[in-house]
């Protein structure tokens, strides 16, 4: 069977129109019924969002209260959205693939044509990564970093907030690609000379590097705000080994970001350059090497994987203590390898090209230096075992996602190091085994502990819990589901089938492909019962309430809180004296303070950051598009508006003690009784 | 225990699943890939020695030490242990030295640029035999196969002795791609300007599949080709039929079977223009260009290896 080369017509035109640059009308999706239906479909939904904001008069409050506010806690609870959007975008496409893939293995020809199926695998894996599991790690320690260390806010609240609207930026130009054009058919890497001008001539590649570019600007600022915070703002007396381990995790994920990225937007940019200015850094001619941009791509992209599960191991080890009403085991042997995990992180990239055939001295270098991470790991996993070790497990929702993650989890990392082995990879690699491994960390191990992380700390964010039963409805679709859905991958991976094929010449495969199908809809379930799960407990929040400020029994300073915190989080400065400051405060009998308040210096919201990720985002798409003079003006207007904004003096303020001690009185209801727990 | 439960139905579903289908990587025909598969099973075994316990303990913990079991003990404030802690970072270590041992040896065994020092376990390897040389060049989307003693070229099909060790040497006129024949020795990438090496042995008669394992466009699904092991009389028919062919893969016909086509046909050349492989990796085989290693500066093609 012939796949239609000419099928792909939405590159835009060949030659850029002074005023319209490569648009043109064939842009939009015409060709494509699936895509065209989606495309509507989407329309009428922001469409209906949109009515919806306006029937209700909400713009106002959106704009005011939450697009220009530079709260850390509202930003992280922003970027959770972003999350879970963009999470329902990637999933999609997921379905779209197993639903293919099952039925192009039973002989048919399923549904999507190559030039498609190509650019939803792509999609998947940049949404998954970028726009996902990016934005919930950083929702996490935006909101949760600065309540944990006894700070007002982040070291640069306005930065953050430019940070998180140039991540969005990123996901809308990613969006957009759906129904204007074309997305990167290339894989989510990209690898090069097939994403170079001679291979994909198209605009997707275009989009793919400038949404990365301006969403890696992002997540770099990003780190830097979130490193100096907990190295400066600090409360007094938390020395570096009383801070909670999910702060050692942020600032060594965010010593990875700041680290890591530069190397990624280096290298997008020397990418951007061979597809704008002509250059020939990853040509196969003219003395390029396409190698040296998988070697770039993997030193930075072998760091991510360890950038998005080091928040989430921060999120276990607050939950597991907290369930088991103990000490978490081994704080001290916790953080060293948590650092060990940073170190060795940037020194075994090659493990994912072994195949480039470098040699056995340079693969057995790599591979064993790959099996040591999984030392330092292992004792991570042994140090949650021994904190529920004597202790008082209690089978709630988060710890729930915790069991399910360390059972799940301990497989992943067994393939992984298996993988490691370079032999083992000559056959393994980029087949369905590997599919299977990289799901099964990311899935049981990131995907598992944000859906423990929300369960856990929605409380302290919205001041009501999560119901349980769709809770568990969700983590049982989630748990099974993972299972249904990856194990037969590895099946198939060792029976030698690789990845990205959406055709297949014999029809064996097919019981396996139709059984990842029922597991990615139960996944699928899994994900509508934990939208139930909070539509219900929206609904139900009267009942749900939490007016405690501290429902599980917390250990850490964020429960000393009322649920949601003051804006300002903390009245007086804290002064911690041990590890789980928030359990020994309340050993203490702290009592909250009622008076002594003095007046709080507060940053002011700005729109700054919502007007400059715009004119990125129209910036992006014009360089996307070749619209020449609109790239040149939106970019003079970035640089103008970043100036005007440096001349508003008005950036803080202090809020009144009068103030201070209202809200404060308001507390005192409600945090004797968490004292008592 | 709830999670019994749920493991229950997913290990039967498993153990019925695996019984019916052909796990190629774990019993291939070729002797090298048998060892590359031998070394995914002991490496298994290896972390399965700490894998099981902590998942049972995982399960056991989390029952026995449930909130509402009163009789268990609960110390809250106990959070170190020397002596575990040393089992905490020795267990992993003492099986992670034993597999960095053991990938050591097998990484420099196996390489796939090394000659082959066995046929098989049973068989050695005679001082006097020569590898069969093929040369690999992957072309959008399909594989190109020059046979340089026999001075014959296929597209999209091979053949090989049983038995005598076949050396593949590899190249890219396109994007990147991996060249992988399951049965075989594992994958290995092709790249453009650059040459890579395969050495492999099929120790059964049969035909095997081989196929493009990297993604490299739209013609990707469809990029494979068919592998025959031959007795040595059935080599030599096989080299004559192709030789039979009329057509000659010269820097023509060769520029010509360049332009990108899917699902390419089984093609044979009778003929080889000997200098073609050369200028395929020096990117000059279309008239009027220049080979790079004419260009000056620095490239020219390399052998793309740490040795």
């Amino acid at each position: 069977m012939q796949t239609d080369l000419t099928a792909r017509g939405t590159q835009g035109a060949a030659t850029a129109d002074p005023l319209w640059g490569k648009l043109t009308w064939d842009i939009f999706p015409f060709y494509d019924p699936l895509v065209f239906g989606t495309f509507i479909g989407t329309v009428l939904l922001a469409l209906a969002v949109a009515g919806l904001i306006t029937y209700y008069k909400l713009w106002g409050y959106l704009w005011n209260e939450w697009f220009t506010s530079i709260d850390h806690k509202k930003i992280g609870i922003m970027y959770m959205v972003l999350g879970t959007i963009m999470l329902l975008r990637g999933f999609s496409d997921a379905i779209l693939m197993r639903g293919h893939q099952a039925l192009a293995s039973a002989g048919h020809v399923g549904y999507l044509p190559s030039y498609h199926y190509d650019q939803v695998f792509t999609a998947h894996g940049v949404i998954m990564i970028f726009f996902v599991a990016m934005p919930y790690v950083t929702g996490f320690m935006n909101y949760l970093m600065p309540l944990k260390i006894g700070a007002r806010d982040v070291a640069f609240p306005f930065l953050n907030n430019l940070s998180f609207w140039l991540t969005v930026s990123g996901a809308i130009l990613i969006m957009i690609s759906l129904f204007v054009g074309e997305f990167a058919a290339t894989g989510w890497l990209a690898f090069p000379p097939l994403s170079g001008l001679t291979f994909s001539p198209g605009v997707g590649m275009d989009y793919y590097l400038w949404a990365l570019n301006i969403a890696g600007i992002g997540t770099t600022l990003s780190g830097i705000n979130l490193i100096v915070t907990i190295v400066k703002m600090r409360a007094p007396g938390m020395t570096w080994m009383k801070m909670p381990i999910f702060v050692w995790t942020t600032l060594c994920t965010n010593v990875l970001i700041v680290a890591t990225f530069p190397v990624l937007t280096a290298t997008l940019a020397l990418l951007t350059a061979d597809r704008y200015l002509g250059t020939h850094f990853f040509t196969n001619d003219m003395g390029g090497d396409p190698m040296m941009y998988i070697n770039l791509i993997w030193i930075w992209g072998h760091p991510e994987v360890y950038i998005l599960i080091l928040p989430i191991f921060g999120i276990f080890s607050e939950i597991v203590p907290t369930f088991t009403g103990k000490r978490l085991f081994g704080y001290t042997s916790m953080v060293y390898a948590t650092c060990v995990i940073v170190v060795l992180s940037y020194i075994v990239w090659l493990h994912h090209f072994f195949t480039m055939g470098a040699g056995a001295n340079v693969n057995s270098f790599f591979g064993i230096t790959t099996m040591i991470i999984s030392i330092p790991t292992g004792a991570k996993l042994f140090n949650w075992l021994f904190t529920m070790y004597k202790g008082r497990v209690r089978l709630d929702v988060p710890m729930l996602w915790v069991i399910g993650f360390m059972l799940t989890f301990v497989i992943g990392g067994m393939t992984g190091v298996l993988l490691a082995v370079p032999p083992a990879d000559y056959v393994l690699h980029n087949s369905l085994f590997l599919v299977a491994h990289f799901h099964n960390v990311i899935i049981g191990g990131v995907v598992f502990g944000v859906f423990a992380g929300i369960n856990y700390w929605w409380p302290k964010a919205f001041g009501f819990r999560l119901c349980e039963f769709w809770g568990k409805v969700s983590f049982w679709c989630w748990f099974i589901g993972f299972y249904f859905a990856f194990m037969p991958l590895y099946v198939l991976g060792l029976m030698g089938v690789t990845r990205r094929l959406s055709q297949f010449e014999d029809t064996i495969y097919a019981g396996y492909f139709f059984t990842a199908l029922i597991g990615a809809l139960l996944i699928a379930a899994g994900l509508a019962a934990f939208i139930i799960q909070i539509v219900q407990s929206i609904r139900k929040r009267e009942a749900l309430k939490d007016t405690t400020g501290d429902p599980w029994n917390g250990r850490t300073l964020e429960w000393s809180t009322t649920s949601p915190p003051p804006y300002y989080n903390f009245a007086l400065p804290v002064r911690v004296y041990e590890r789980d400051a928030w359990d020994h405060m309340k050993r203490c009998n702290y009592t909250p303070p009622t008076e002594g308040f003095e007046p709080i210096h507060m940053p002011r919201y700005t729109a700054t950051g919502v007007v400059l990720a715009a004119i990125a985002t129209v910036m992006g798409f014009a360089l996307v598009w070749h619209i020449w003079w609109l790239a040149i003006a939106t970019f003079v207007a970035s640089v103008g508006y970043t100036i005007f904004h440096t001349f508003n003096y008005d950036r803080d303020y202090f809020v009144p003690v009068s103030e201070v001690a209202d809200i404060e009185s308001g507390r005192m209801f409600a945090l004797p009784e968490a004292g008592k727990a | 225990m709830i999670l019994h439960r749920a493991f229950f139905p997913l290990i039967v579903a498993s153990a019925a699943l695996l019984s019916g289908c052909d796990l190629v990587l774990l019993d291939p025909a070729g002797d090298v890939a048998m060892q590359q598969g031998e070394l995914i099973i002991y490496a298994t075994v290896l972390m399965l020695i700490i894998i099981l316990p902590v998942m049972a303990l995982t399960v056991f913990f989390s029952f026995h030490y449930r909130a509402s079991n009163k009789k268990a003990r609960f110390e809250p404030d106990w959070d170190h242990s020397v002596s575990l802690e040393i089992i905490v970072w020795a267990l992993p270590l003492a099986i992670i030295i034993c597999l960095a041992g053991l990938t050591w040896v097998a990484t420099h065994r196996l390489e796939p640029y090394n000659d082959l020092r066995r046929i098989s376990p049973e068989k050695p390897i005679s001082a006097d035999v020569t590898p069969l040389t093929i040369q690999v060049v992957s072309l959008n989307w399909k594989w190109v196969f020059i046979y340089p003693e026999q001075g014959i070229a296929t597209v999209n099909e091979i053949a090989t002795v049983v038995d005598r060790p076949v050396e593949f040497k590899l190249t890219s006129a396109t994007v990147m791609n991996a060249f992988y024949i399951p049965d075989f020795a594992g994958m290995i990438y092709t790249m453009a300007a650059m040459e890579t090496e395969l050495n492999g042995v099929l120790n059964e008669p049969g035909e095997y599949r081989g196929f493009a394992s990297h993604y490299n466009g739209p013609g990707f699904s469809y990029m494979d080709f068919t592998v025959h092991a031959l007795d040595e009389t059935g080599f030599q028919e096989w080299v004559s039929t192709v030789r039979e062919a009329d057509q000659t893969l010269d820097r023509d016909s060769y520029v010509a079977l360049e332009a990108p086509t899917i699902d390419h046909a089984v093609t044979y050349y009778g003929h080889v223009d000997a200098d073609l492989w050369r200028r395929i990796l020096s990117m000059c085989v279309p008239r009027g260009t220049t080979c790079v290693e004419d260009l000056g500066g620095h490239g020219g093609h390399s052998k793309h290896s740490g040795h």
